[in-house]
Protein backbone atom coordinates (compact mmCIF):
# COMPACT_ATOMS: atom_id res chain seq x y z
CA UNK A 1 0.00 0.00 0.00
CA UNK A 2 2.85 2.46 0.85
CA UNK A 3 4.82 1.31 -2.21
CA UNK A 4 1.71 1.73 -4.36
CA UNK A 5 1.38 5.79 -3.15
CA UNK A 6 5.26 6.96 -2.98
CA UNK A 7 5.35 5.36 -6.75
CA UNK A 8 2.51 7.69 -7.82
CA UNK A 9 3.58 11.10 -7.17
CA UNK A 10 0.68 13.50 -7.11
CA UNK A 11 -1.00 14.78 -4.42
CA UNK A 12 -4.55 14.00 -4.70
CA UNK A 13 -4.49 11.01 -5.96
CA UNK A 14 -2.92 8.83 -3.26
CA UNK A 15 -5.40 10.07 -0.34
CA UNK A 16 -7.98 8.68 -3.10
CA UNK A 17 -6.08 5.26 -3.25
CA UNK A 18 -5.40 5.42 0.65
CA UNK A 19 -9.27 5.49 1.22
CA UNK A 20 -10.09 3.07 -1.22
CA UNK A 21 -7.66 0.61 -0.35
CA UNK A 22 -8.32 0.83 3.44
CA UNK A 23 -12.09 0.00 1.96
CA UNK A 24 -10.95 -2.45 0.04
CA UNK A 25 -8.87 -3.93 2.97
CA UNK A 26 -11.79 -3.88 5.09
CA UNK A 27 -14.10 -5.95 3.00
CA UNK A 28 -10.97 -7.67 1.83
CA UNK A 29 -10.53 -9.30 5.06
CA UNK A 30 -14.31 -10.46 5.19
CA UNK A 31 -14.60 -10.93 1.65
CA UNK A 32 -11.27 -13.17 1.50
CA UNK A 33 -12.69 -15.45 4.36
CA UNK A 34 -15.93 -16.13 2.50
CA UNK A 35 -14.14 -16.57 -0.77
CA UNK A 36 -12.21 -19.15 0.33
CA UNK A 37 -14.95 -21.13 1.41
CA UNK A 38 -16.46 -20.62 -2.36
CA UNK A 39 -13.74 -22.00 -4.28
CA UNK A 40 -14.21 -25.58 -2.48
CA UNK A 41 -17.75 -25.65 -1.60
CA UNK A 42 -18.87 -27.35 -5.40
CA UNK A 43 -16.19 -29.82 -4.92
CA UNK A 44 -17.08 -30.50 -0.85
CA UNK A 45 -21.15 -31.11 -1.93
CA UNK A 46 -20.39 -33.10 -4.85
CA UNK A 47 -18.11 -35.54 -3.18
CA UNK A 48 -20.39 -35.93 -0.18
CA UNK A 49 -22.89 -36.24 -2.29
CA UNK A 50 -21.15 -38.80 -4.53
CA UNK A 51 -18.80 -40.79 -1.99
CA UNK A 52 -19.58 -40.06 1.18
CA UNK A 53 -23.41 -39.96 1.29
CA UNK A 54 -23.28 -43.23 -0.67
CA UNK A 55 -20.94 -44.89 1.71
CA UNK A 56 -23.79 -44.65 4.61
CA UNK A 57 -26.35 -46.02 1.97
CA UNK A 58 -24.28 -48.42 1.65
CA UNK A 59 -23.49 -49.50 5.87
CA UNK A 60 -27.72 -49.27 5.95
CA UNK A 61 -28.51 -51.36 2.93
CA UNK A 62 -26.11 -54.43 4.40
CA UNK A 63 -28.34 -54.84 7.15
CA UNK A 64 -31.36 -54.86 4.74
CA UNK A 65 -32.47 -57.72 3.05
CA UNK A 66 -34.82 -58.24 -0.23
CA UNK A 67 -35.19 -58.02 -4.22
CA UNK A 68 -34.82 -55.22 -5.79
CA UNK A 69 -36.48 -52.08 -4.25
CA UNK A 70 -38.39 -54.20 -1.59
CA UNK A 71 -35.68 -53.90 0.93
CA UNK A 72 -36.47 -54.21 4.76
CA UNK A 73 -33.73 -54.55 7.62
CA UNK A 74 -33.07 -57.67 8.98
CA UNK A 75 -30.32 -57.20 11.16
CA UNK A 76 -27.16 -58.88 11.34
CA UNK A 77 -28.31 -62.01 8.08
CA UNK A 78 -26.69 -60.55 5.27
CA UNK A 79 -23.60 -60.77 7.50
CA UNK A 80 -23.86 -64.20 8.55
CA UNK A 81 -24.62 -65.39 5.12
CA UNK A 82 -21.54 -64.26 4.32
CA UNK A 83 -19.15 -66.89 6.05
CA UNK A 84 -21.47 -69.72 4.26
CA UNK A 85 -21.55 -68.20 0.51
CA UNK A 86 -19.27 -70.51 -1.14
CA UNK A 87 -19.00 -67.65 -4.03
CA UNK A 88 -17.91 -65.26 -1.61
CA UNK A 89 -15.65 -67.73 -0.14
CA UNK A 90 -14.07 -68.09 -3.89
CA UNK A 91 -14.44 -63.84 -4.60
CA UNK A 92 -12.23 -63.68 -1.13
CA UNK A 93 -9.82 -66.29 -1.94
CA UNK A 94 -9.38 -65.46 -5.57
CA UNK A 95 -8.98 -61.99 -4.74
CA UNK A 96 -6.53 -62.57 -2.06
CA UNK A 97 -4.55 -64.88 -4.10
CA UNK A 98 -3.73 -61.77 -6.97
CA UNK A 99 -3.22 -59.39 -4.82
CA UNK A 100 -0.52 -61.42 -2.74
CA UNK A 101 1.41 -62.59 -5.36
CA UNK A 102 0.53 -59.78 -8.40
CA UNK A 103 1.62 -57.16 -6.14
CA UNK A 104 4.85 -58.03 -4.70
CA UNK A 105 5.77 -59.70 -8.37
CA UNK A 106 4.95 -56.37 -9.83
CA UNK A 107 6.85 -54.02 -7.22
CA UNK A 108 10.17 -56.47 -7.46
CA UNK A 109 10.21 -56.27 -11.10
CA UNK A 110 9.34 -52.70 -11.49
CA UNK A 111 12.23 -51.97 -8.67
CA UNK A 112 14.84 -54.14 -10.53
CA UNK A 113 13.92 -52.83 -14.14
CA UNK A 114 14.21 -49.06 -12.60
CA UNK A 115 17.58 -49.95 -10.92
CA UNK A 116 19.11 -51.38 -14.25
CA UNK A 117 17.41 -48.30 -16.34
CA UNK A 118 18.88 -45.86 -14.20
CA UNK A 119 22.52 -46.94 -15.10
CA UNK A 120 23.90 -44.05 -17.40
CA UNK A 121 26.17 -45.89 -18.85
CA UNK A 122 23.39 -48.29 -20.65
CA UNK A 123 22.73 -48.09 -24.27
CA UNK A 124 19.31 -47.87 -25.81
CA UNK A 125 17.74 -46.66 -21.82
CA UNK A 126 14.94 -44.27 -23.74
CA UNK A 127 14.12 -47.31 -26.07
CA UNK A 128 13.94 -49.67 -22.66
CA UNK A 129 12.11 -46.87 -21.08
CA UNK A 130 9.14 -46.15 -23.48
CA UNK A 131 8.78 -49.75 -24.04
CA UNK A 132 8.17 -51.43 -20.42
CA UNK A 133 6.43 -48.70 -20.01
CA UNK A 134 4.39 -48.53 -22.97
CA UNK A 135 1.42 -51.37 -21.61
CA UNK A 136 0.30 -48.07 -19.93
CA UNK A 137 -1.86 -46.39 -22.53
CA UNK A 138 -3.98 -48.97 -23.00
CA UNK A 139 -7.42 -49.43 -21.61
CA UNK A 140 -7.82 -51.81 -19.20
CA UNK A 141 -10.74 -53.72 -21.12
CA UNK A 142 -9.08 -53.25 -24.70
CA UNK A 143 -5.91 -55.16 -23.30
CA UNK A 144 -8.07 -57.81 -21.33
CA UNK A 145 -9.82 -58.68 -24.97
CA UNK A 146 -6.25 -58.91 -25.99
CA UNK A 147 -4.96 -60.92 -23.19
CA UNK A 148 -8.27 -63.32 -23.81
CA UNK A 149 -7.42 -64.28 -27.57
CA UNK A 150 -3.16 -64.10 -26.67
CA UNK A 151 -4.64 -67.37 -24.68
CA UNK A 152 -7.23 -68.49 -26.35
CA UNK A 153 -7.11 -72.17 -27.10
CA UNK A 154 -6.39 -71.18 -30.84
CA UNK A 155 -4.20 -67.97 -29.40
CA UNK A 156 -0.51 -67.13 -30.24
CA UNK A 157 0.86 -68.11 -27.34
CA UNK A 158 -0.16 -71.67 -27.93
CA UNK A 159 0.69 -71.80 -31.64
CA UNK A 160 4.48 -70.65 -30.22
CA UNK A 161 4.74 -72.95 -27.30
CA UNK A 162 3.59 -76.04 -29.86
CA UNK A 163 5.53 -74.59 -32.67
CA UNK A 164 8.74 -74.74 -30.68
CA UNK A 165 7.91 -78.27 -29.01
CA UNK A 166 7.41 -77.11 -25.54
CA UNK A 167 3.93 -78.85 -25.11
CA UNK A 168 2.50 -81.51 -27.71
CA UNK A 169 -1.01 -80.21 -27.62
CA UNK A 170 -2.50 -76.96 -26.73
CA UNK A 171 -3.20 -75.66 -23.60
CA UNK A 172 -6.82 -74.41 -22.26
CA UNK A 173 -5.29 -71.51 -20.39
CA UNK A 174 -8.79 -69.88 -19.77
CA UNK A 175 -10.48 -72.97 -18.89
CA UNK A 176 -8.25 -74.36 -16.36
CA UNK A 177 -8.77 -73.12 -12.81
CA UNK A 178 -4.67 -72.71 -11.97
CA UNK A 179 -3.66 -71.48 -15.56
CA UNK A 180 -7.05 -68.58 -15.80
CA UNK A 181 -5.11 -66.80 -12.39
CA UNK A 182 -1.69 -67.13 -13.73
CA UNK A 183 -3.00 -65.62 -16.86
CA UNK A 184 -4.75 -62.79 -15.32
CA UNK A 185 -1.69 -62.22 -12.95
CA UNK A 186 0.26 -61.98 -16.09
CA UNK A 187 -2.33 -59.65 -17.53
CA UNK A 188 -2.44 -56.85 -14.73
CA UNK A 189 1.69 -57.49 -14.03
CA UNK A 190 2.13 -56.64 -18.04
CA UNK A 191 -0.23 -53.29 -17.83
CA UNK A 192 1.24 -51.91 -14.08
CA UNK A 193 4.65 -52.79 -13.87
CA UNK A 194 5.69 -49.90 -16.26
CA UNK A 195 3.87 -47.63 -14.14
CA UNK A 196 5.24 -48.01 -11.43
CA UNK A 197 8.83 -48.37 -12.79
CA UNK A 198 8.74 -44.77 -13.89
CA UNK A 199 7.74 -43.43 -9.93
CA UNK A 200 10.85 -45.64 -9.41
CA UNK A 201 13.12 -43.81 -11.95
CA UNK A 202 12.13 -40.16 -10.88
CA UNK A 203 12.79 -41.17 -7.47
CA UNK A 204 16.34 -42.98 -8.11
CA UNK A 205 16.90 -39.59 -9.94
CA UNK A 206 17.16 -37.52 -6.65
CA UNK A 207 18.90 -39.98 -4.76
CA UNK A 208 22.89 -38.79 -4.18
CA UNK A 209 25.05 -40.51 -6.19
CA UNK A 210 27.96 -40.11 -3.89
CA UNK A 211 25.97 -42.63 -1.30
CA UNK A 212 26.61 -45.32 -4.23
CA UNK A 213 30.85 -44.40 -4.44
CA UNK A 214 31.10 -44.16 -0.84
CA UNK A 215 29.57 -47.96 -0.57
CA UNK A 216 31.42 -49.03 -3.52
CA UNK A 217 34.73 -47.75 -1.81
CA UNK A 218 33.29 -49.58 0.92
CA UNK A 219 33.80 -52.71 -0.83
CA UNK A 220 29.69 -52.80 -0.96
CA UNK A 221 28.76 -54.65 -4.36
CA UNK A 222 25.49 -54.16 -6.74
CA UNK A 223 23.38 -56.78 -4.98
CA UNK A 224 24.22 -54.78 -1.47
CA UNK A 225 23.90 -51.42 -3.45
CA UNK A 226 20.35 -52.32 -3.76
CA UNK A 227 18.81 -53.57 -0.74
CA UNK A 228 21.34 -51.26 1.51
CA UNK A 229 20.81 -48.53 -0.42
CA UNK A 230 18.39 -48.59 -3.20
CA UNK A 231 15.44 -49.54 -1.20
CA UNK A 232 15.75 -48.08 2.38
CA UNK A 233 16.18 -44.75 0.04
CA UNK A 234 13.08 -45.65 -2.09
CA UNK A 235 11.02 -46.59 0.95
CA UNK A 236 8.51 -43.53 1.03
CA UNK A 237 7.59 -44.06 -3.09
CA UNK A 238 7.59 -48.12 -2.82
CA UNK A 239 4.93 -47.60 0.08
CA UNK A 240 2.97 -45.39 -1.69
CA UNK A 241 3.23 -47.54 -5.45
CA UNK A 242 1.88 -50.68 -3.08
CA UNK A 243 -0.92 -48.73 -1.23
CA UNK A 244 -2.08 -47.96 -4.14
CA UNK A 245 -1.39 -51.12 -5.89
CA UNK A 246 -2.67 -52.80 -3.38
CA UNK A 247 -6.31 -50.88 -3.36
CA UNK A 248 -6.61 -51.06 -6.99
CA UNK A 249 -5.97 -54.96 -6.87
CA UNK A 250 -8.54 -55.06 -4.31
CA UNK A 251 -11.09 -53.73 -6.17
CA UNK A 252 -9.65 -55.40 -9.73
CA UNK A 253 -13.03 -55.83 -12.06
CA UNK A 254 -12.38 -54.81 -15.78
CA UNK A 255 -9.88 -57.76 -16.68
CA UNK A 256 -11.80 -60.61 -14.84
CA UNK A 257 -15.16 -59.18 -16.62
CA UNK A 258 -13.38 -59.56 -20.41
CA UNK A 259 -10.87 -62.08 -19.60
CA UNK A 260 -12.37 -65.23 -17.97
CA UNK A 261 -15.32 -63.65 -16.57
CA UNK A 262 -15.06 -65.01 -13.29
CA UNK A 263 -14.86 -68.53 -14.80
CA UNK A 264 -14.05 -71.58 -15.21
CA UNK A 265 -16.47 -72.48 -12.64
CA UNK A 266 -16.21 -69.02 -10.08
CA UNK A 267 -12.30 -69.70 -10.47
CA UNK A 268 -11.38 -66.31 -11.14
CA UNK A 269 -13.93 -64.08 -9.75
CA UNK A 270 -13.48 -61.37 -7.63
CA UNK A 271 -15.06 -59.35 -4.78
CA UNK A 272 -15.90 -56.67 -7.08
CA UNK A 273 -17.42 -58.75 -9.97
CA UNK A 274 -19.48 -60.55 -7.54
CA UNK A 275 -21.07 -57.58 -6.22
CA UNK A 276 -21.64 -56.40 -9.78
CA UNK A 277 -23.66 -59.65 -10.29
CA UNK A 278 -25.49 -59.56 -7.70
CA UNK A 279 -26.74 -56.44 -8.13
CA UNK A 280 -27.28 -56.39 -11.72
CA UNK A 281 -26.86 -59.79 -13.40
CA UNK A 282 -29.02 -61.89 -10.59
CA UNK A 283 -32.25 -60.88 -9.37
CA UNK A 284 -30.88 -57.79 -7.65
CA UNK A 285 -29.91 -57.99 -4.06
CA UNK A 286 -28.72 -54.60 -2.94
CA UNK A 287 -28.67 -55.18 0.64
CA UNK A 288 -26.11 -58.78 0.40
CA UNK A 289 -24.39 -56.89 -2.50
CA UNK A 290 -23.78 -54.14 -0.18
CA UNK A 291 -22.47 -56.64 2.70
CA UNK A 292 -19.91 -57.91 0.42
CA UNK A 293 -18.77 -54.06 -0.68
CA UNK A 294 -17.86 -53.18 2.55
CA UNK A 295 -15.77 -56.54 2.88
CA UNK A 296 -13.48 -54.59 0.53
CA UNK A 297 -13.70 -51.48 2.28
CA UNK A 298 -12.71 -53.32 5.39
CA UNK A 299 -10.36 -54.71 3.69
CA UNK A 300 -8.62 -51.64 2.06
CA UNK A 301 -8.30 -49.93 5.42
CA UNK A 302 -6.63 -52.76 7.42
CA UNK A 303 -3.98 -53.95 4.80
CA UNK A 304 -3.23 -49.60 4.59
CA UNK A 305 -2.91 -49.35 8.33
CA UNK A 306 -0.30 -52.36 8.06
CA UNK A 307 1.69 -51.18 5.11
CA UNK A 308 1.98 -47.78 6.71
CA UNK A 309 2.94 -49.26 10.22
CA UNK A 310 5.08 -52.12 8.31
CA UNK A 311 7.00 -48.95 6.45
CA UNK A 312 7.17 -46.82 9.90
CA UNK A 313 8.95 -49.27 11.68
CA UNK A 314 12.09 -49.90 10.50
CA UNK A 315 12.25 -46.15 9.86
CA UNK B 1 32.44 -61.55 -15.13
CA UNK B 2 31.16 -57.40 -15.92
CA UNK B 3 30.93 -58.41 -19.68
CA UNK B 4 28.80 -61.34 -18.42
CA UNK B 5 26.98 -59.08 -16.25
CA UNK B 6 26.11 -56.62 -18.80
CA UNK B 7 25.46 -59.38 -21.57
CA UNK B 8 22.83 -60.92 -19.07
CA UNK B 9 21.47 -57.31 -18.59
CA UNK B 10 20.98 -56.94 -21.37
CA UNK B 11 18.94 -59.92 -22.64
CA UNK B 12 16.77 -59.14 -19.71
CA UNK B 13 16.05 -56.33 -20.82
CA UNK B 14 15.52 -56.89 -24.16
CA UNK B 15 13.01 -60.15 -23.16
CA UNK B 16 11.11 -57.55 -20.75
CA UNK B 17 10.60 -54.76 -24.03
CA UNK B 18 9.73 -58.09 -26.20
CA UNK B 19 6.76 -59.17 -23.45
CA UNK B 20 5.82 -55.56 -23.41
CA UNK B 21 6.05 -54.76 -27.20
CA UNK B 22 4.23 -58.04 -28.66
CA UNK B 23 1.08 -57.50 -28.06
CA UNK B 24 1.27 -54.42 -29.83
CA UNK B 25 2.77 -55.34 -32.77
CA UNK B 26 0.01 -58.22 -33.04
CA UNK B 27 -2.37 -56.01 -32.90
CA UNK B 28 -1.63 -53.95 -36.02
CA UNK B 29 -0.50 -57.01 -37.58
CA UNK B 30 -3.64 -58.42 -37.03
CA UNK B 31 -6.00 -55.26 -38.45
CA UNK B 32 -4.06 -56.01 -41.67
CA UNK B 33 -5.43 -59.63 -41.37
CA UNK B 34 -8.36 -62.27 -42.47
CA UNK B 35 -9.53 -62.98 -38.93
CA UNK B 36 -8.64 -66.97 -40.23
CA UNK B 37 -4.88 -66.16 -40.73
CA UNK B 38 -5.25 -64.34 -37.39
CA UNK B 39 -6.10 -67.85 -35.48
CA UNK B 40 -3.35 -69.09 -37.39
CA UNK B 41 -0.83 -67.19 -35.85
CA UNK B 42 0.11 -65.06 -38.76
CA UNK B 43 2.25 -62.81 -37.75
CA UNK B 44 3.11 -60.36 -41.07
CA UNK B 45 0.89 -57.86 -42.59
CA UNK B 46 -1.91 -58.88 -45.06
CA UNK B 47 -3.79 -56.92 -47.34
CA UNK B 48 -6.99 -57.21 -45.37
CA UNK B 49 -6.83 -53.84 -43.43
CA UNK B 50 -9.41 -51.93 -45.81
CA UNK B 51 -11.43 -54.71 -45.92
CA UNK B 52 -11.70 -54.95 -42.24
CA UNK B 53 -11.96 -51.28 -41.53
CA UNK B 54 -15.01 -51.10 -44.03
CA UNK B 55 -16.23 -53.80 -42.03
CA UNK B 56 -16.15 -52.67 -39.04
CA UNK B 57 -17.56 -49.23 -39.54
CA UNK B 58 -20.51 -50.88 -41.86
CA UNK B 59 -21.36 -53.69 -39.28
CA UNK B 60 -20.69 -52.20 -35.87
CA UNK B 61 -21.98 -49.09 -34.33
CA UNK B 62 -18.56 -47.68 -33.21
CA UNK B 63 -19.24 -44.42 -34.28
CA UNK B 64 -21.54 -43.49 -31.90
CA UNK B 65 -19.65 -45.04 -29.23
CA UNK B 66 -16.73 -42.79 -30.24
CA UNK B 67 -18.66 -39.88 -29.79
CA UNK B 68 -20.46 -40.89 -26.50
CA UNK B 69 -17.32 -41.48 -25.21
CA UNK B 70 -15.56 -38.44 -26.78
CA UNK B 71 -18.35 -36.10 -25.33
CA UNK B 72 -18.13 -38.04 -21.95
CA UNK B 73 -14.47 -37.71 -21.74
CA UNK B 74 -14.11 -33.96 -22.75
CA UNK B 75 -17.11 -32.65 -20.43
CA UNK B 76 -15.56 -34.69 -17.67
CA UNK B 77 -12.19 -33.37 -18.07
CA UNK B 78 -13.25 -29.97 -18.14
CA UNK B 79 -15.68 -29.91 -15.36
CA UNK B 80 -12.57 -31.55 -13.38
CA UNK B 81 -10.18 -29.75 -14.25
CA UNK B 82 -12.65 -26.41 -13.26
CA UNK B 83 -13.33 -27.79 -10.07
CA UNK B 84 -10.64 -29.31 -8.89
CA UNK B 85 -8.00 -26.55 -9.53
CA UNK B 86 -10.42 -24.19 -7.96
CA UNK B 87 -11.02 -26.12 -4.66
CA UNK B 88 -7.02 -27.02 -4.91
CA UNK B 89 -6.47 -23.45 -5.21
CA UNK B 90 -8.95 -22.79 -2.43
CA UNK B 91 -7.46 -25.29 0.31
CA UNK B 92 -3.76 -23.85 -0.31
CA UNK B 93 -4.27 -20.04 -0.84
CA UNK B 94 -7.10 -19.23 1.11
CA UNK B 95 -5.82 -21.78 3.89
CA UNK B 96 -7.80 -21.88 7.14
CA UNK B 97 -7.84 -24.85 10.53
CA UNK B 98 -11.60 -25.74 9.11
CA UNK B 99 -10.56 -26.08 5.45
CA UNK B 100 -7.34 -28.15 6.74
CA UNK B 101 -9.64 -30.65 8.41
CA UNK B 102 -12.21 -30.86 5.64
CA UNK B 103 -8.99 -31.18 2.87
CA UNK B 104 -8.18 -34.47 5.34
CA UNK B 105 -11.88 -35.95 5.27
CA UNK B 106 -12.04 -35.41 1.31
CA UNK B 107 -8.51 -37.77 1.25
CA UNK B 108 -10.01 -40.32 3.05
CA UNK B 109 -12.64 -40.58 0.13
CA UNK B 110 -9.77 -42.05 -2.08
CA UNK B 111 -9.77 -44.99 -0.53
CA UNK B 112 -13.38 -45.49 -1.45
CA UNK B 113 -13.89 -48.80 -3.64
CA UNK B 114 -15.87 -47.76 -6.36
CA UNK B 115 -17.40 -50.88 -6.23
CA UNK B 116 -18.52 -50.42 -2.28
CA UNK B 117 -20.92 -47.31 -3.46
CA UNK B 118 -22.12 -48.31 -7.04
CA UNK B 119 -25.33 -49.65 -6.18
CA UNK B 120 -26.45 -46.63 -3.58
CA UNK B 121 -25.10 -44.42 -6.67
CA UNK B 122 -27.37 -46.38 -9.20
CA UNK B 123 -30.48 -46.31 -6.91
CA UNK B 124 -29.77 -42.31 -6.29
CA UNK B 125 -29.49 -42.29 -10.38
CA UNK B 126 -32.94 -44.22 -10.25
CA UNK B 127 -34.55 -41.85 -7.84
CA UNK B 128 -34.25 -38.44 -10.27
CA UNK B 129 -34.74 -40.38 -13.68
CA UNK B 130 -38.12 -39.24 -13.95
CA UNK B 131 -37.72 -35.63 -12.55
CA UNK B 132 -34.34 -35.15 -14.43
CA UNK B 133 -34.13 -37.74 -17.11
CA UNK B 134 -30.68 -35.77 -18.17
CA UNK B 135 -28.87 -37.33 -15.43
CA UNK B 136 -30.93 -40.31 -14.99
CA UNK B 137 -30.04 -43.80 -15.36
CA UNK B 138 -29.10 -44.85 -18.63
CA UNK B 139 -27.88 -40.95 -19.41
CA UNK B 140 -24.71 -39.24 -20.43
CA UNK B 141 -24.71 -36.87 -17.72
CA UNK B 142 -24.98 -39.67 -14.69
CA UNK B 143 -22.09 -41.06 -16.34
CA UNK B 144 -19.90 -37.81 -16.12
CA UNK B 145 -21.32 -36.41 -12.51
CA UNK B 146 -19.84 -38.94 -10.08
CA UNK B 147 -16.26 -38.50 -11.84
CA UNK B 148 -16.01 -35.14 -12.74
CA UNK B 149 -15.09 -34.44 -9.04
CA UNK B 150 -12.62 -36.18 -7.23
CA UNK B 151 -10.20 -36.07 -4.40
CA UNK B 152 -7.06 -36.88 -6.35
CA UNK B 153 -7.71 -34.18 -8.79
CA UNK B 154 -8.15 -31.56 -5.77
CA UNK B 155 -5.44 -32.94 -3.76
CA UNK B 156 -3.32 -32.86 -7.60
CA UNK B 157 -4.02 -29.09 -7.76
CA UNK B 158 -2.98 -28.24 -4.24
CA UNK B 159 0.42 -30.44 -4.44
CA UNK B 160 1.50 -27.94 -7.57
CA UNK B 161 -0.34 -24.95 -5.94
CA UNK B 162 2.50 -25.21 -3.52
CA UNK B 163 5.04 -23.85 -5.68
CA UNK B 164 2.88 -20.85 -7.15
CA UNK B 165 4.28 -17.83 -6.10
CA UNK B 166 2.16 -15.81 -3.83
CA UNK B 167 3.01 -12.56 -4.48
CA UNK B 168 1.16 -12.90 -7.51
CA UNK B 169 -1.90 -13.52 -5.57
CA UNK B 170 -1.30 -10.12 -3.46
CA UNK B 171 -0.47 -8.02 -6.89
CA UNK B 172 -3.63 -9.19 -8.24
CA UNK B 173 -5.65 -7.91 -5.00
CA UNK B 174 -3.51 -4.94 -5.21
CA UNK B 175 -4.49 -4.20 -9.31
CA UNK B 176 -7.77 -4.56 -8.08
CA UNK B 177 -8.82 -7.76 -9.62
CA UNK B 178 -11.69 -9.60 -7.66
CA UNK B 179 -10.66 -13.18 -5.82
CA UNK B 180 -12.23 -14.89 -8.72
CA UNK B 181 -10.39 -12.75 -10.87
CA UNK B 182 -6.73 -13.73 -9.32
CA UNK B 183 -8.09 -16.95 -10.22
CA UNK B 184 -9.08 -16.30 -13.57
CA UNK B 185 -6.51 -14.56 -15.14
CA UNK B 186 -3.60 -14.88 -12.94
CA UNK B 187 -3.71 -18.55 -11.47
CA UNK B 188 -4.87 -20.57 -14.75
CA UNK B 189 -2.58 -18.98 -16.97
CA UNK B 190 0.90 -19.64 -14.76
CA UNK B 191 -0.62 -23.14 -14.19
CA UNK B 192 -0.74 -24.58 -17.76
CA UNK B 193 1.69 -27.17 -17.46
CA UNK B 194 -0.17 -28.53 -14.31
CA UNK B 195 -3.98 -28.07 -16.32
CA UNK B 196 -1.95 -30.34 -18.95
CA UNK B 197 -1.21 -32.78 -16.93
CA UNK B 198 -4.20 -33.21 -14.97
CA UNK B 199 -6.29 -32.96 -18.77
CA UNK B 200 -4.59 -36.42 -19.49
CA UNK B 201 -4.84 -37.90 -16.53
CA UNK B 202 -8.47 -37.14 -16.68
CA UNK B 203 -8.93 -37.97 -19.92
CA UNK B 204 -7.83 -40.80 -19.83
CA UNK B 205 -9.23 -42.09 -17.12
CA UNK B 206 -12.65 -41.14 -18.13
CA UNK B 207 -12.17 -42.78 -22.01
CA UNK B 208 -11.00 -46.12 -20.33
CA UNK B 209 -13.51 -45.88 -17.73
CA UNK B 210 -15.74 -49.46 -17.90
CA UNK B 211 -17.50 -49.94 -14.10
CA UNK B 212 -19.55 -47.27 -14.03
CA UNK B 213 -21.10 -46.83 -17.46
CA UNK B 214 -21.29 -50.69 -17.33
CA UNK B 215 -23.73 -50.10 -14.33
CA UNK B 216 -25.35 -47.08 -15.82
CA UNK B 217 -26.09 -47.04 -19.41
CA UNK B 218 -28.56 -49.50 -20.44
CA UNK B 219 -29.42 -48.89 -24.54
CA UNK B 220 -26.86 -49.91 -26.77
CA UNK B 221 -26.96 -46.56 -28.63
CA UNK B 222 -25.32 -45.23 -25.27
CA UNK B 223 -22.90 -47.76 -24.85
CA UNK B 224 -19.14 -46.14 -24.96
CA UNK B 225 -16.01 -47.31 -26.58
CA UNK B 226 -15.13 -49.69 -23.35
CA UNK B 227 -18.45 -51.00 -23.18
CA UNK B 228 -18.40 -51.86 -27.37
CA UNK B 229 -15.15 -53.50 -26.92
CA UNK B 230 -16.29 -55.65 -24.28
CA UNK B 231 -18.97 -56.89 -26.13
CA UNK B 232 -17.29 -57.45 -29.24
CA UNK B 233 -14.65 -59.36 -26.79
CA UNK B 234 -17.33 -61.79 -25.42
CA UNK B 235 -18.56 -63.12 -28.96
CA UNK B 236 -18.63 -66.27 -29.68
CA UNK B 237 -17.87 -66.28 -33.48
CA UNK B 238 -15.17 -63.03 -32.90
CA UNK B 239 -14.27 -61.73 -36.30
CA UNK B 240 -10.53 -61.29 -34.87
CA UNK B 241 -9.26 -58.69 -37.57
CA UNK B 242 -12.30 -56.38 -36.98
CA UNK B 243 -12.16 -56.77 -33.49
CA UNK B 244 -8.64 -55.81 -33.20
CA UNK B 245 -9.37 -52.96 -35.48
CA UNK B 246 -11.72 -51.16 -33.23
CA UNK B 247 -8.71 -52.12 -30.44
CA UNK B 248 -6.84 -50.21 -32.27
CA UNK B 249 -9.27 -47.37 -32.62
CA UNK B 250 -9.99 -47.16 -29.03
CA UNK B 251 -6.51 -46.48 -27.67
CA UNK B 252 -4.84 -44.48 -30.93
CA UNK B 253 -6.32 -41.21 -28.94
CA UNK B 254 -4.96 -42.51 -25.42
CA UNK B 255 -1.44 -43.40 -27.08
CA UNK B 256 -1.91 -40.18 -28.85
CA UNK B 257 -1.75 -38.40 -26.12
CA UNK B 258 0.96 -40.29 -24.37
CA UNK B 259 3.45 -39.81 -27.57
CA UNK B 260 2.61 -36.19 -28.01
CA UNK B 261 3.36 -35.24 -24.30
CA UNK B 262 4.86 -37.42 -22.58
CA UNK B 263 6.67 -34.95 -20.15
CA UNK B 264 3.12 -33.74 -19.29
CA UNK B 265 1.82 -37.31 -18.62
CA UNK B 266 4.72 -38.49 -16.23
CA UNK B 267 5.09 -34.83 -14.81
CA UNK B 268 1.14 -35.90 -13.83
CA UNK B 269 2.23 -38.92 -12.40
CA UNK B 270 4.47 -37.27 -10.50
CA UNK B 271 2.40 -34.53 -9.35
CA UNK B 272 0.56 -36.57 -7.27
CA UNK B 273 3.21 -37.96 -4.97
CA UNK B 274 5.37 -35.38 -4.50
CA UNK B 275 5.64 -32.35 -1.46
Amino acid sequence: MSQQSTKKGEMDLPVRLRYKETKREKTGVYFKKKVGWLFIIISVIAITIFNFYPMVQAFLLSFQTGMGGNLEFTGLSNWQRLFGDPTFIAALTNTSIYLLIQVPLMIVLALFFSVLLNDPKLKFRGFFRIAIFLPCVTSLVAYSVIFKYLFGIDGIINIFLLNFGFISESINFLADPVWAKVVIILAITWRWTGYNMIFYLAALQNVDKSIYEAARIDGANSIQQFFQITVPMLKPIILFTSITSTIGTLQIFDEIVNITNGGPGNATISISQYIYNLSFEYTPDFGYASTVSYVIVILVVILSIIQFRVAGEKK
Amino acid sequence: MKNVKRIFIYVFLSLAAIVSIFPFLWMLVSITNKSVDVTQGRLLPGTHLIENMKTLFSTIDIVPALINSTIIAVITTVLTLLLASLAGYGFEIHRSRGKDIIFNILLLSMMIPFAAIMVPLYRMFGSISDTAPLIGIDSLGAVILPTATTAFFIFFFRQNTKMFPKDLVEAGRIDGLSELGVFFRIYMPTMKTTYAAAAIISFMNSWNNYLWPLVILQSPEKRTIPLLISNLGSSYSPDYGVIMSAIVIATLPTALVFFLMQKHFVAGMMGSVKG
